[in-house]
């Protein structure tokens, strides 16, 4: 049972750490701006489909960059 | 002549950036001077805003107590090349493609600006560029000086 214990909580300390660094660092942006990175590289088709996103999910902005941007806002 | 033309030519090619790899930053070496260090890339339009003011800064301020040195986070450095062909810098240019600095200075936005004193000192710290800031940055900078 302790032996037990003990794998359950060296598991859920690995599992903890794994979100750790999660995320894109400010300066590691540049590839996600690039326009080919886009889900859908189409405007006017991307431009159809968000509207539908974030009509129906109530998000604006929905999925995607808009451009480079600085990360500091 | 010749000789005369040669002159002309090199006055007239306009002060390039020197670009180095971050490796060769030793900024313990600049001891003594006010740094004004940039983090700064091409895809970031702030940085590009930034550039003319960091030009005139090297301009205004004399050089053996102020310097500009900046560090370009380019992953690829075709990038970076292009961005100086456009907006020529005339300081000094640190390309850092896998972030070794900025992960050390864990910055938290682009462009990020460190304002370092004569001693060595981090005195102040700017995220992201705004031009109405600009009277700003320069009274720190000359507090400093």
């Amino acid at each position: 049972m302790k032996t037990a214990i003990r794998w359950l909580l060296i598991a859920g300390l690995l599992a903890a750490s794994g979100c750790s660094s999660l995320g894109v660092k400010p300066w590691e942006r540049d590839l996600l701006a690039r326009e080919d990175m886009l889900m859908n590289a189409d405007a006017l088709d991307l431009a159809y489909d968000e509207h539908i996103y974030f009509s129906k999910e109530a998000s604006s902005g929905g999925q995607g960059f808009a451009g480079g941007g600085c990360g500091c806002n | 002549m010749k000789n005369y033309l040669f002159l002309l030519l090199l006055v007239a090619v306009p002060l390039k950036a020197e670009i180095y790899n971050i490796g060769d930053l030793d900024l313990k070496a600049q001891h003594g001077k006010v740094v004004y260090l940039d983090f700064w890339a091409s895809w970031c339009k702030p940085c590009r805003e930034s550039f003319p003011w960091m030009n005139g800064l090297v301009k205004k301020y004399p050089a053996k107590d102020f310097t500009v040195i900046t560090v370009n986070l380019d992953a690829d450095s075709e990038a970076m090349h292009i961005f100086l062909d456009q907006m020529p810098a005339n300081f000094d240019v640190y390309h850092d493609p896998s972030g070794q600095l900025a992960e050390q200075f864990q910055l938290e936005g682009m462009p990020t600006s460190y304002l370092i004193s004569p001693t060595g000192e981090v005195v102040k710290r700017h995220i992201g560029f705004y031009t109405r800031d600009i009277e700003r940055y320069e009274h720190e900078i000359e507090e400093l000086l």
